[in-house]
């Protein structure tokens, strides 16, 4: 390349402001978004009251109060004490501590491992990127709630197992996505211009192609969280997720699991809403994010 | 058709050995086989069973060991029951065809049927209200649900109305001594079928509207429509024949899901199915079954995806088979 190309090649780089500029676009639009936008506050405020548990429950963990029994909700206990007398939301707040975690320490790692292969599939190509994907296949065939159970249960339930677990298998989602998006990005201007002013294989994948990944990766991410909450719920009522004493939403309501039948039924109905609500608040932010952008709204 | 059928299952053989290989090696390597003999204090049992396994050699070893026996039928004995690995996978899986066959059926229909609906009618109440219910299908754990629906649907009218026998059954697929398709079957059937399906009826409604609303704003539709085709023609006859494809397509990339699904409806519903045996083998850490096990599904699994390719040539007629 002569040296008009590198003055050129210097414009093409310019590209990449055009692409932050879109960063704070995409938060305009993100903020726009009503539903995704309550979601998230939805979502902050019941990581504070869980993560804050020990300041916002109404009652310690754990205190039992055996004269009292189970009653249902009332001013005393806003969501009703179970067998032992616990005052219901306060286990709930606490047990909501592992979940969320769970499913954040999941979404995170998953993506640094599944954007690390991803992207290095995608830039280098090859037998590399097509052994990834091989490996990626793999994991479609046998049912992911086997594989967790079965890993799990081959290394001892525990929390850290379980994110383990639920990491191993949810990297490939995200490496897929990632391996696409930069196997299209790496044929842009930009890139070809970094290449050609003599920036390493590591300098571009870091400077120039993870911050246009950002995107897809918030949504993938938002994606992890809700399968990792999900899954750790289902392995806990399978009996093969968080144990006692330590306790995640999954595992009281595994607990629950007992009451149908009985007039303690309220004890089944209160964590599975938790749940719920913290799913479709993180799904609503991930559609919010997808929206954001993709204005055009291809998804349908 | 039939060259590309003979391809395809030959390219699934190698991708089952090397996904059997792999599950060969992490649970040989999570698991101890011999747990159980080692508790019961018998050195000669176990060094015959170290002999036989060949676990005193490299993993390849032991793997083409395992796989020649596996190969010519010899599953072996399963430690937690005493009998043989495939009675017990055979006799397992026939009510998890019986519930899979069921599930699959009922969602397809209600979910090929949501798809017309809220593609047509985009935006109405209904669509709105269907596409607000696909959202909490997917945020809701499957077995919660399944739970709600045992104390809705049958615990609930019984205490309430004090009826002998609750209106559905939630334990096993028949009452004892019952066989055969009868009335009591599908009061036992409906609401497993319900749990089973609730998440995959979510996905797969949102994908086949999504599937629709792309026929609908076709070309070949416009014309249609141009030409003065009643709308009931161009829906079902264009629109809907257009969309098959890709929703069977999805539909048979989801077996892996449904197994899944599987597991967990006979574990609420008591169904002595694959699922139970499943559950019950990995309690009692019994490798003897959950090897074959895992390989059993995934071969299933793989089929299915075969069957996807070839429904998917057969419905789309521009997909050149090679």
């Amino acid at each position: 390349m002569s040296g008009a190309g590198l003055a050129g090649s210097e414009e093409l780089l310019a590209e990449q402001d055009v692409q932050q500029g879109s960063g704070r676009q995409l938060l305009q639009r993100f903020l726009k978004h009503r539903l995704a936008l309550t979601s998230l506050i939805v979502l902050l405020l019941l990581m504070i009251v869980c993560f804050g548990a020990d300041w916002v429950a109404p009652y310690p963990q754990g205190q039992q109060d055996l004269l009292l029994g189970p009653t249902p909700p009332s001013a005393e206990h806003l969501l009703g004490t179970d067998e032992l007398g616990r005052d219901f939301l306060s286990e709930i707040l606490y047990a909501g501590r592992i979940s969320l975690a769970i499913g954040l320490f999941v979404a995170l790692l998953s993506t640094l491992v599944g954007t690390t292969l991803g992207a290095l599939a995608g830039y280098l190509g090859g037998w590399v990127g097509e052994l990834l994907m091989r490996i990626t296949d793999l994991f479609l065939i046998v049912p992911a709630i086997a594989l967790l159970a079965v890993i799990v249960q081959g290394l001892g339930p525990s929390p850290v197992t379980i994110v383990f677990a639920l990491t191993a298998l949810g990297w490939t989602y995200i490496a897929r996505v990632v391996r696409a998006q930069v196997l299209s990005l790496r044929e842009k201007d930009f890139i070809d211009a970094a290449r050609g002013i003599g920036a390493s294989n590591l300098r571009i994948i870091i400077a120039h192609l993870l911050p246009n990944l950002a995107g897809v990766l918030a949504v993938g991410m938002s994606l992890a969280v809700a399968s990792a909450i999900i899954a750790e719920s289902t392995l806990s009522f399978l009996g093969f997720g968080v144990q006692s004493p330590q306790t995640s939403w999954g595992s009281m309501l595994s607990q629950a699991a007992g009451y149908v039948g009985t007039p303690q039924v309220y004890l089944l109905y209160f964590p599975g809403l938790f749940i719920l609500v913290t799913v479709l608040a993180v799904n609503f932010i991930g559609d919010g994010l997808r929206d954001a952008l993709d204005p055009q709204g291809k998804h349908l | 058709m039939f060259t590309f059928i003979i391809r395809r299952v030959l390219y699934s053989i190698p991708v089952i050995l090397v996904a059997s290989f792999v599950l060969f090696w992490a649970v040989r390597s999570t698991f101890d086989p011999l747990a159980k003999l080692r508790q019961a204090q018998d050195p000669t049992a176990v060094a015959r069973e170290i002999e036989r396994l060949g676990l005193d050699r490299s993993i390849l070893e032991q793997y083409f060991l395992w796989l020649r026996s596996f190969v010519t039928g010899d599953w072996g004995t399963s430690s937690r029951t005493g009998s043989p690995v495939l009675q017990l996978i055979g006799e397992a899986l026939w009510p998890t065809i019986q519930l899979a066959f069921w599930g699959l059926l009922v969602a397809v229909i209600v979910a090929g049927l949501v798809s017309v609906y809220s593609a047509v009618r985009r935006y109405s109440l209904g669509d709105n209200l269907l596409t607000g219910a696909a959202y909490l299908g997917i945020a809701m754990p499957a077995f919660w649900f399944g739970l709600i629906l045992i104390q809705t649907f049958a615990v609930w009218p019984k205490q309430q109305f004090g009826l002998a026998e609750p209106p559905l059954y939630f334990i096993g697929l028949h009452s004892p001594g019952q066989d055969g398709f009868d009335l009591d079957y599908i009061r036992h059937l409906v609401l497993p079928v319900a749990a089973l399906m609730i998440a995959l009826v979510a996905t797969w409604s949102r994908f086949g509207r999504a599937a629709m609303l792309d026929a609908m704003s076709s070309d070949y539709v416009r014309t249609a429509r141009a030409k003065g085709v009643p709308r009931r023609q161009i829906i079902w006859r264009h629109a809907v024949r257009n969309s098959l494809a890709p929703f069977v397509t999805v539909v048979a990339l989801d077996a892996a899901v449904l197994i899944g699904g599987l597991v967990v409806t006979e574990q609420i519903f008591a169904i002595p199915g694959m699922g139970r045996l499943f559950l019950d083998s990995l309690v009692a850490g019994d490798v003897f079954v959950l090897l074959p096990w895992m390989i059993v599904v995934a071969i299933a699994v793989v089929i299915c995806n075969l069957l996807a390719d070839i429904g998917y040539a057969l419905l789309d007629p521009r997909v050149r088979l090679r």
